[in-house]
């Protein structure tokens, strides 16, 4: 419990964990407490390489999330942890054991959720969670309480007798993570969980997943590409290409990149940049029909603006930089574009083969 | 069922509580987890087959229509060979019973590349139990469900004039269990390597058909050309189809010049294969297939 309190203080303040920006990692952090440790882990699919020597700790009762466009590295890294894969190099540890030489200890101590279904169509849910229950060597006494337990949290209890194929997606989500959790893993994986899914289904699995954090002392690490999504992570590794660019607090992350943006609308816009500029040293310029300038801390900011501006401001807004444009400042391009390209390099691929055919 | 919580929400206490139990016990290496395990999966395999009526239907079908529609359109023709007094129909019979139970037992292990296409496999995959306790309730689960099947057409008994000699019944069950057995195990084998249902159920017909027709189901295996008898003999499926007819007309009442000729048994040159010679090796090639295919699923990814 002693990391989780640090990393909620690191989350109030993001001054306090800048520099782990670096480093990755904080000092108190040993092999011995980490629930996940991943040293030099590299992943090549013949000459293709997934992963690039990537390290990062996670600790107990800490939320982790792995984003990044598709094809950077994020779902071969999750194969890795869950023992579905074997590492090119380097060395991965889950709840102390090692994923190479250490797989069936790795998979009692971890849930799974993986990106496509894995439920039993033909079976209720019920039937689902006792298939798993035996399979995971839940105590016979404490298979229906703890079933019970995470039926209800997902809220399908009533449904429990229902056969899973009459599901929704996203009932079959809230299922899968049920399951994942019934045999009180120390670690949940969830693989892009809200992929697919409406906006309405997303924030309720977050929902679930944010009271999950609260009952359970569990370990999450979540692959995501929503932007979104990241900031219900306590901290983020931005990867791109198979190595990690970022990693940090979504905070921390946000105020590496700086400046926050602020529009305000005056009476007079031409005087109100002559002002910024005379007063405060800011550059101003009118966008989407407001005076928009970007300075540092611009909460802070706008009371200032009030004061000595000494034009009349009609309506001011601050945004803060968001993940976006912290995944642009350390990758260079939006998520989007990177999975714009990755998707032509697929094209391209496609169009080599059929072209080699022939 | 839920006996243990009487309300909805549990106190923090009871969970915790909870939790704690379960954990204590993950770290359970034992036999019995593996037993779990396979009970589980060969139940998984009742039920799909007890809520897919059609299934157990549609693959009654076939040995109803060689019994009663071919062995009554040939049994005309064959009334020339056939000596008198025995009906065509009691002679097929034990081909048509173990055939009731071939496509049943094949086609459930493909409910494994079902499993793959539809990813329950990776559910199964990824626990902490062993392979071959997976393949082992596979095994079962189809065992069981193509011996039902057999035992449904057992009950036809009556209708090939085939008597409901308790005996003789028992050791039909017997050698039904095993051919469903050796069948589930070659079908797992097949699975393990194939990614698509629809390659698989090609590919299984593909080699389930010529398997029926070599093995002396429809036709006694004196008398035969070279080339057939050889084949025959190379068939797994005539060294089980041998020893059911054999059990069947150990309890007719009949000369035994017609046994003779009707059900000859399994000759290798001048040597007759006796009965348990030719179980055993039906089991050891179950057995065989059931290793090959734990071996395939421990490669899995």
């Amino acid at each position: 419990m002693r990391t989780r309190a640090g990393t909620a203080s690191g989350k109030a303040g993001p001054g306090a964990t800048a520099d782990k920006a670096s480093g990755g990692m904080g000092p108190d952090q040993s092999d011995g407490q980490a629930a996940i440790s991943v040293r030099g882990l590299t992943k090549r699919y013949g000459d293709v390489a997934a992963v690039r020597g990537i390290d990062f700790e996670v600790s107990r009762g800490e939320t982790f999330g792995f984003l990044g466009p598709n094809g950077a590295g994020k779902t071969t890294t999750i194969k890795i942890l869950c023992t579905l894969a074997g590492a090119t190099t380097g060395t991965a540890k889950v709840a102390g054991h090692d994923t190479g030489t250490d797989q069936d200890e790795v998979r009692r101590n971890i849930g799974l959720v993986f990106q496509d279904t894995t439920l039993d169509n033909y079976l209720t849910a019920e039937q689902n969670l006792r298939f798993h229950a035996a399979l995971y060597a839940v105590p016979k006494a404490a298979v229906a309480p703890r079933m019970r337990q995470v039926l209800d949290m997902v809220g399908l209890w009533e449904r429990r007798d229902n056969l899973v194929s009459t599901f929704s997606g996203g009932m079959q989500r809230r299922l899968e993570i049920a399951r994942g959790l019934l045999h009180a893993p120390r670690v949940l994986f969830l693989d892009e969980p809200t992929v697919g899914l409406d906006p309405q289904t997303r924030s309720s699995i977050w929902s679930y997943i944010n009271e999950l954090k609260g009952r359970e002392d569990i370990t999450i690490f979540l692959t995501t590409h929503y932007m979104d999504e990241a900031e219900n992570c306590d901290r983020i590794a931005i990867i791109d290409h198979g190595r990690i660019v970022a990693i940090d607090t979504p905070e921390a992350l946000k105020a590496s990149v700086g400046k926050d943006r602020v529009q305000i609308h005056t009476v007079d816009d031409p005087a109100a940049i002559t002002s910024l500029a005379a007063r405060f040293g800011v550059e101003a310029a009118v966008h989407d029909g407001a005076v928009t300038f970007s300075v540092a801390a611009g909460e802070e900011f706008v009371p200032r603006l009030f004061s000595e501006l000494g034009v009349a401001i009609s309506s001011v807004s601050v945004s803060r930089p968001s993940l976006d444009d912290v995944f642009m400042s350390y990758t260079g391009s939006t998520i989007r574009d990177a999975e714009a390209s990755s998707i032509d390099v697929m094209r391209q691929r496609a169009a080599h083969w059929r072209g080699g055919r022939r | 069922m839920v006996t243990r919580v009487a309300k909805a929400t549990v106190d923090a206490k009871t969970e915790a509580a909870l939790v704690a139990e379960i954990r204590v016990a993950v770290p359970e290496h034992s036999l019995w987890h593996n037993v779990r395990a396979v009970n589980i999966v060969w139940r998984r395999e009742l039920i799909r087959f007890r809520t897919d009526r059609l299934r157990a239907i549609s693959s009654l079908i076939q040995p109803f229509l060689f019994l009663f529609v071919l062995g009554t359109g040939l049994s005309t023709l064959a009334r020339r060979g056939m000596p008198p007094g025995v009906d065509f129909k009691t002679f097929i019979y034990p081909g048509v019973l173990a055939m009731s139970v071939l496509f049943t037992a094949v086609f459930s292990a493909g409910s494994i590349v079902w499993d793959r296409e539809f990813g329950f496999l990776r559910e199964m995959l990824v626990a902490p139990v062993s392979r071959a306790s997976l393949v082992v309730g596979k095994c079962l689960g189809g065992t069981t469900i193509a011996t039902f099947q057999g035992l449904v057409f057992l009950a036809l008994a009556g209708f090939a004039h085939v008597p409901y000699d308790p005996a003789l019944l028992a050791t039909l069950v017997g050698e039904l269990l095993l051919l469903s057995f050796t069948l589930t195990a070659f079908g797992l084998m097949m699975a393990a390597r194939i990614k698509q249902f629809q390659s698989f159920m090609a590919l299984t017909q593909m080699l389930v058909m010529p398997l029926f027709f070599l093995s002396g189901a429809l036709y006694p295996l004196n008398g035969l050309p070279a080339w057939l008898s050889v084949l025959t003999r190379i068939d797994p499926l005539t060294y089980i189809v041998g020893p059911m007819r054999h059990a069947v007309f150990d309890h007719l009442t009949m000369p035994s010049a017609y046994v003779q000729r009707l059900a000859p048994g399994i000759t290798w040159g001048s040597w007759v294969v006796p009965v348990g010679v030719s179980l055993g090796i039906v089991a050891v090639m179950g057995l065989v297939m059931g290793v090959v295919a734990i071996g395939e699923f421990r490669k899995t990814e």
